[in-house]
Order: structure tokens, then C-alpha cells, then sequence
């Protein structure tokens, strides 16, 4: 449309100039600080550190909690997607809207609502003292981080695995049943494979926000549950060691590195 | 004579309150090349989906092969279905597509790798086992999805509309190949199509549908030259419907001038409509013409040229190898043998099952 | 029977999705300050946070923000966008992959960097450097909504206005901009969403004094619950609620905010 190249190089110059300045410039700075010691020489100190029991704790908590957090939300949402798929929405895609809705709603108050149920004495233990049933205690424990994780990514699981199965053509899974396999053998070798895609996109969208978390660890698991994210976040808010979290920033970034590795492979598996 | 392999007993299907079959009755000839026909929504698919399983009939029986198979599930059934676009996995490559049915009944990997090899030979695509189906091109897609579903050696194979996404050409060699593979196979096929050449050229026999009734059954020829009914005859190929009176047996007057035809037993001074095929309306000079007659339009359509002609009132479509320029008179005759009879509705009822197209 | 676990299942996911909320709503009518007892329905928190200067400035500070950083992020987005059409192969993919970084990068990480940004040029933080953060990660939004248009549109319509006698800019703003418009405004109230919601990003670039809603929730939540907190849940929700109601009336694919 535009024949010129050089007025598409001049259009294009201001977000090249502002994606350059407060893009590029910033991740080198982690790149700097990261890899540097407070003399400004080289150094590999700062990643090394996470192999410090205290360290490697959290970032392993964080890991495990990720994982289980992910592994529910997949549970959850892939029936759901089903449901919703089979459903044929269509025009009434608002029923779909409606399970998406609270990750709309501020994120602060999603996580500040389990806070509240939660507490020793929130809104669940008076629900359960009317039941005459015990108390539970789970706030300021990686169980309650787990449930915000959960409650607060849910839709990010939801949406993308919805996508990929109300793609799936009604004549592919009839083609399955008509080549005689049964609904079960139907579902593993032909609507799982499919969705695939949409999974691992879910498993993106969820993993990495509940891996690198700091507010929700920090409302619902109190001091009492440190994971990276709060590590990193008190080495430039309470600690002022740019270094050390410029380090541990690139260990988050590794990771977010593998778990894209790992999807455009099998992304790529998928489409042959 | 061939025995039935599958019989349609009185099937009914609505959704949402709208009637798709009507009491619907069909005998389907063991190894006969069989086509519903007709235009979009007269329920041909529906047909075809309560045949493979994917719809249950609100009333009704199927009957496959003597047995009661009206409740039972797709995967349970001795027939196999090549989809509208195909439906292949696209998760799998050519191989494992085609390998997918057998690979659910056990069968041996030896006997897996012979079926896969003589499928593709079968429609001509050996040595595409490692291709994804993405990477094929719609006729190429189409054999597969054809050879997926007959390495299952199944009795029949259901059709639907499997050459409706390919262009002109392509559709036409595909045509030659489905009927070179059904009298290899020697299985029965039963064809959905709203492609009237398609049909024509194909089939044993046809079965023309509209608004879930069958409107005329029969062989090509029967349904081409003797149309029932006027949907029928519009239906199939182009033709001239213009309303007559049956003067007596082999008599039919035609707007206003009298015709010889070969029709008996419509009675006397009987209003009925009369079909005649525009390549069998002669043009001659006008004194030796049944009806005289004007040259309106003519159109160059390659084998012949397709000429309006204005004569008694009424615009005929006449095809024809020699041309005869707008403004020309002429005279219009028919051979007795072209001349088709057919009843008037006799109920306005039957009359919109007609119309309605 | 199929259908009756369907309904079951759906119900249950609603129940956990929404009971959380109304727990919230209920609780900011509720007179005792302390939640376990119902102690008959009050307005006082209502009351109390619609004068208390702290949230009506941290809302007004959000409202304000997410207003610049959308427009600003609309018309770079949208400018890019167009001149990507007239670039290379190569530097479309080169751009993409550099857009697509604030996407997939942690928030955290992109919150950090940013806030190195700022200390190492020696920029105050504050309101400037919000607005420059928010603008960074609201580009990706708009253009992500903007490009995938930008490619379904027919070059001949442009030409053909040319064609047809006009200028270069008429032909574009009679032309391209209308077809181009829908994606542009599903784009920005993407952008503005994303402004509204966020927390990390701004928690980081903000310094000491100045508040968004979200970055005051937190201070707030830290000190201890207040039932004011409730009540400002219930306003954001239900505002939330009908903003979405009205972005489901534009016509736009439900795209997926990485947050």
C-alpha cells in the first residue's frame, strides 16, 4: 500500500526509537547489572547465588507451585472448554465471556477476595462454624497461594483450550467415530491431539505469571512464603542490590526461554 | 437381480420444529452406484448422517443388511463415510490417517503396511505415506480421504458432496476415478451431490430430492428424458415447462398449435404440463413449422449456441449447432419421442413440494 | 444425563469464580468491621472512601494514566502498523519479534528493567514515568489487535481510490482508516484495560508518594483490611462490568491479555 520505503522507515522510526530506549536498553541493563559485580566487572556471582539454600528454595517453590497451580488449572478448564465447545456458543459467545469475566476485574481484588475467605477468621471458617464443621487454617500456606493462583489464571487457561476445540471441525471427530473408534479412543487419539496448541498456549499464560508471582505469595502465603518473585522484589525494593536481582531476573528469564523453547517445538510437531 | 442391502423405513427428522424428512422410503441395491440429488436443505446430507449414525431419526427404521441398525453407534456400523472437506486429521500424516481405523481394530502391523500401500496405489498417490495432509492438494486430500475409508472394506461408502470443494476440472477426472474404484472395489456407493452433471454421469441410479421428499427415482436416462414432475425436469438440466391440453392419446396442443407425441391414457382435453429438452426443439423455416416463431437472443456456448425464441406467447430455450441470428423467423417442431407429459399438480399441496425449490 | 453433569460442572466453575465477589460485595455493605458477624447493611464505607482524598487521587492518578498511555499507545501502534505494510519481510519479523518481547516477557522482569531505566537516567519517578511504562507495554496490545486487519485488507481498494482521482490521503483516510478502525478501537480498549488492571509493572516505576488504585490496594492490604477496601472492589467491579458489557458490543475477537 505504501510504495515508498522510506516513508514506511520514516513511519515506523518513533516505535523503533521507543521500543529501542524502553525495550532493548532496559533488558540490557538486567543483562549489566546481572553479570556484573558493584566494581562493574565481570561476573557470574549474581546467577550463582541462587544455589543458596535460601534462594534455591524459593525459586524451587516457586517452580513447584507453578507446576501444581497450571496442572489444577488445566483439570479445570479443559472440561470446561469442552462443554463450551460443544455447546456451539456461537452468537451467544457472552456465556464464554462470562468465565473469562474476572480476569478483567482488578487483580489485586481477586487475589484480596481469598484473602478475605480465607482468613482464620474470613468468610470460609464462619461457613464452616455454622456447618458445625472445624475450622481450616490455610491462609499463610502455599496451599492459599496456590488457590489465588488459580482463581486469578484460570481464564488464561480457559480461553486459549476453548479456541482450539471449537475449531475442531464436527466432521473430524465424526470421521473418527465412523472409522470405528469408540468415544474414549476418539477423545485420545484424535480431540486431544487437536487441542493441543490451545494447551500449550494455556500452560504459557498460566506458568509464567504464577512462577514469577510476588503479590499474590506476598497477600495470601504473608512473610511466611517466600518465592522468587519475592526475592527479586526485596532486592530492589528493601535490599537495593540491583546486582543480585538483575541476576535472579535472568534466572526467571531462562526459564521463560525453556517454556518457549519447549512450546514453538512442539508447536512445531504439531503442524508436522 | 441384486438384493436390497439397505432399507429406509418411514424416516422423520425436524429440528427446531422444521420438518428435514418426511416419511421417507428408500431401497439402496447391493453394488449399485446410488445418488441423492437435489438442491441444498432438501435433506440428502441428513439422509446420509442418519445412515453413518450421526443422527438418530425421530421416527422410522434403518435396516442394514436385514439387520435393525436404527439405534446403533457410528463406530458399531459396516460403513464408512468420505466428508464434505474431507476431515482429515490433521494431526496425523498420510499413513497413520489411513492406518486410523484399522489401528483401532488391532490389525497387524504387517497387514496395516499392505493396506496403506495398496490404498494409496488405488487412488494413485504411492509413496505419499510421510506427508502431512496440510502439505496435499484438495483432489490429493480427497483420494486420501477416500483411501482412509475404504481400507476398512467396508459394504457400503457414503459420500457427501466429496468433490464439491474442487474446481471444474479436477471434478470431472475425479469422476471417471470414482467410478473406476467403485467397480474395483465392488461395494455399493451411495452419493449426495446437488450436481446434476455429477450425478448424471455416475450413477446406476438416482434419487431426486426436494424439502425431504423424494420427488423421482430412477435410472440417468429414465430421470433425464422422463421427469415426474416439473421440479424434476427444472431440476435436471435446463428445459422448456409450458403449460398444454391433451387433446386425446398421442395428441398434446401446446400454445395453441397441435403437437404429435407418444403419451396415452392422460384422457381428453386433459391441462397438463409438457417438458421438452432445448436441444430437442428443431428450428426450421417457418411454413414447415409447427409454430412460427422469432429469434430473440443467441449466445455462442462453445458445442452449440443457445438461442431464446419468442413464438405462441411463450420464450423457448433452444440449443443448437447451426445459429440463426436474432430477428430471424422461424418455424419450431418436435419429434414426437421428445415430447415428455406430465400431470398438473392436482392439490395445491403438491403443488408447493414442486415449486418450492 | 450427559447434559445434566454439563449444567452441574458449569455451575460449579461459576460458583468459584463468583462466589469469591459476592462475598466482597456483600462485605462492603456490612456495618460490623469485623467479618465474621453481619452487622446490618450500611453505606459508611461508601460514605468514608468518597472522602478519604488518598483513593479519590490514586483513582483519579489511574483514570488519568490510562487515558495518555492509550492514546499515545494507539498512535504509535497504528502508525506502525501501516508502515509495516511498505517494509521488508525481514524488518516486519525484526519488529514483531521486538514487540512481541513485553508480551512474553514476565511482568516482573519488564517492571525491573524499566525501573533501571529510570534510576540509571536519572528520571524522578512518579506520574512520567507510569505514563512512559504503561505507553511501552499498551503498544504491543494495539498493534497485535491492528496488524492481523492490517493484513485481510485489500490493496486494490486503496489503489482504486487513487484510481479514481483521489490523494494519497484522502484515499487512506476514505479508505484503509475506515476498514482499519474497528481493530484500532478493539486495540485501545484493550490498551486501557491493560492500564487499568495492571499492578507489577506500575509497582515498580512508580517511587514513593504517588499511588494508582492498584498499588494503593496493596499499601492498604498490607497495613490490614479496611472495609472502605470492599467497597472500592464493589465500585471497580461493577464499572468493570458495564465497560465490558460495552467493549462486547464492538465487533472484535476476544484477544488474550498476558498479565
Amino acid at each position: 500500500m505504501l510504495k515508498s520505503a522510506k516513508t514506511s522507515r520514516l513511519l515506523a522510526s518513533p516505535y523503533l526509537a521507543w521500543a529501542f530506549i524502553f525495550i532493548l536498553v532496559p533488558l540490557g541493563m538486567i543483562l549489566y547489572y546481572g553479570l556484573t559485580d558493584d566494581a562493574g566487572a565481570f561476573t557470574l556471582q549474581n546467577i550463582t547465588y541462587i544455589a543458596k539454600p535460601a534462594y534455591f528454595k524459593s525459586l524451587l517453590l516457586a517452580l513447584e507451585l507453578g507446576v501444581i497451580s497450571t496442572v489444577i488449572c488445566f483439570l479445570l478448564a479443559y472440561p470446561l472448554g469442552m462443554i463450551l465447545a460443544g455447546m456451539k456458543l456461537g452468537r451467544h459467545e457472552f456465556i464464554l465471556t462470562l468465565f473469562i469475566l474476572p480476569m478483567w476485574m482488578n487483580f489485586l481484588l481477586r487475589t484480596l477476595t481469598w484473602m478475605t475467605l480465607l482468613e482464620r477468621k474470613g468468610v470460609l471458617n464462619d461457613i464452616l462454624g455454622l456447618l458445625h464443621l472445624p475450622p481450616v487454617y490455610i491462609i499463610n500456606t502455599p496451599a492459599a497461594i496456590v488457590i489465588g493462583m488459580v482463581y486469578n489464571f484460570l481464564p488464561f487457561m480457559i480461553l486459549p483450550i476453548y479456541n482450539s476445540l471449537s475449531k475442531i471441525d464436527d466432521n473430524v471427530i465424526n470421521a473418527a467415530r465412523d472409522l470405528g473408534a469408540d468415544p474414549l479412543q476418539t477423545f485420545l487419539r484424535v480431540t486431544l491431539p487437536l487441542s493441543v496448541p490451545g494447551i500449550i498456549s494455556g500452560i504459557t499464560m498460566v506458568f509464567i505469571p504464577a512462577l514469577t508471582t510476588f503479590a499474590i505469595s506476598a497477600m495470601l502465603g504473608g512473610s511466611k512464603v517466600l518465592l522468587i518473585g519475592n526475592v527479586i522484589e526485596q532486592e530492589f525494593t528493601v535490599a537495593y542490590d540491583w546486582h543480585l536481582g538483575s541476576g535472579m531476573s535472568i534466572i526467571l528469564m531462562l526459564f521463560i526461554l525453556i517454556n518457549m523453547v519447549i512450546s514453538s517445538v512442539s508447536d512445531r510437531k504439531e503442524a508436522g | 437381480m441384486s438384493k436390497d442391502l439397505i432399507l429406509l423405513e418411514h424416516i422423520s427428522k425436524s429440528y427446531d420444529g422444521q420438518m428435514i424428512l418426511d416419511d421417507l422410503s428408500l431401497s439402496i441395491h447391493e453394488n449399485s452406484f446410488v445418488t441423492l440429488l437435489g438442491p441444498s436443505g432438501c435433506g440428502k446430507t441428513t439422509t446420509l448422517r442418519i445412515l453413518g449414525g450421526f443422527e438418530t431419526p425421530d421416527s422410522g427404521k434403518v435396516v442394514f443388511d436385514g439387520k435393525d441398525i436404527t439405534g446403533l453407534a457410528p463406530n458399531k456400523r459396516q460403513l464408512n463415510t468420505v466428508f464434505q472437506k474431507y476431515a482429515l486429521f490433521t494431526h496425523l500424516d498420510i499413513a497413520e490417517n489411513i492406518a486410523f481405523g484399522l489401528k483401532i481394530k488391532n490389525k497387524s502391523k504387517s497387514y496395516i503396511d499392505d493396506k496403506i500401500k495398496y490404498a494409496l496405489k488405488l487412488v494413485n498417490l504411492e509413496g505419499f505415506e510421510h506427508r502431512m495432509p496440510d502439505s496435499l492438494s484438495g483432489g490429493q486430500q480427497q483420494r486420501i480421504a477416500i483411501a482412509r475409508a475404504i481400507v476398512n472394506e467396508p459394504k457400503v461408502l457414503l459420500l457427501d458432496e466429496p468433490l464439491g470443494a474442487l474446481d471444474l476440472k479436477l471434478r470431472q477426472d475425479m469422476q471417471y476415478e470414482l467410478i473406476r474404484l467403485k467397480n474395483e472395489l465392488g461395494i455399493t456407493f451411495l452419493y449426495v451431490t446437488h450436481d446434476q452433471e455429477e450425478a448424471l454421469t455416475m450413477s446406476d441410479h438416482i434419487v431426486v430430492m426436494n424439502q425431504g421428499y423424494i420427488q423421482q427415482e430412477g435410472s440417468p436416462e429414465k430421470i433425464y428424458n422422463e421427469p415426474e414432475n416439473a421440479f424434476v425436469a427444472d431440476f435436471i438440466g435446463d428445459s422448456n415447462i409450458i403449460p398444454a391440453t391433451m387433446v386425446r392419446d398421442e395428441l398434446v396442443e401446446i400454445l395453441g398449435a397441435k403437437f404429435a407425441c407418444v403419451d396415452k391414457d392422460f384422457g381428453e382435453n386433459k391441462p397438463v404440463d409438457v417438458v421438452i429438452r432445448p436441444e430437442d426443439v428443431e428450428l426450421v423455416s417457418p411454413e414447415k413449422g409447427t409454430l412460427t416463431g422469432e429469434v430473440t437472443h443467441i449466445i455462442f456456448k462453445g458445442v452449440h449456441y443457445e438461442m431464446t425464441v419468442q413464438a405462441g406467447g411463450f420464450e423457448w430455450l433452444v440449443h443448437s449447432t447451426r445459429m440463426s441470428a436474432p430477428g430471424t423467423k422461424v418455424g419450431i417442431t418436435v419429434d414426437p419421442f421428445n415430447i415428455q407429459i406430465m400431470n398438473r399438480p392436482a392439490s395445491e399441496d403438491e403443488e408447493a413440494i414442486s415449486e418450492n425449490a | 444425563m450427559k447434559k445434566t453433569f454439563e449444567k452441574i460442572y458449569l455451575t460449579l466453575i461459576f460458583i468459584f469464580m463468583y462466589a469469591p465477589i459476592a462475598a466482597l460485595i456483600v462485605l462492603s455493605f456490612n456495618a460490623s468491621k469485623s467479618r465474621a458477624k453481619w452487622g446490618g447493611f450500611t453505606l459508611e464505607w461508601y460514605a468514608n472512601l468518597l472522602s478519604d482524598s488518598e483513593v479519590l487521587d490514586a483513582l483519579i492518578n489511574t483514570l488519568v494514566i490510562a487515558f495518555i498511555a492509550t492514546i499515545f499507545a494507539t498512535l504509535i501502534g497504528t502508525v506502525t502498523c501501516i508502515a509495516m505494510m511498505g517494509l521488508k519481510r525481514r524488518s516486519r519479523a525484526i519488529i514483531m519479534g521486538i514487540t512481541n518481547i513485553p508480551m512474553i516477557n514476565a511482568d516482573i522482569v519488564t517492571g525491573i528493567s524499566l525501573m533501571l531505566l529510570f534510576r540509571i537516567m536519572n528520571v524522578s519517578t512518579g506520574f512520567l514515568t507510569v505514563v512512559l511504562a504503561h505507553i511501552t507495554f499498551n503498544i504491543p496490545f494495539v498493534m497485535l489487535s491492528v496488524m492481523p486487519r492490517m493484513k485481510e485488507l485489500n490493496p486494490s481498494v486503496y489503489e482504486a481510490a487513487l484510481d479514481l482521482g483521489a490523494t494519497p490521503y484522502t484515499a487512506f483516510t476514505k479508505t484503509v482508516l475506515p476498514d482499519l478502525l474497528p481493530a484500532i478501537i478493539s486495540g485501545a480498549l484493550m490498551a486501557f484495560t491493560m492500564s487499568l488492571d495492571d499492578f507489577i509493572i506500575t509497582y515498580f516505576t512508580k517511587g514513593s508518594g504517588f499511588d494508582t488504585l492498584s498499588t494503593l490496594i496493596y499499601n492498604e492490604v498490607k497495613r490490614g483490611i479496611q472495609p472502605e477496601i470492599y467497597a472500592l472492589s464493589a465500585i471497580i467491579f461493577t464499572v468493570v462490568l458495564l465497560l465490558l458489557l460495552f467493549i462486547n458490543r464492538v465487533p472484535h475477537k476476544l484477544s488474550i491479555p498476558h498479565k
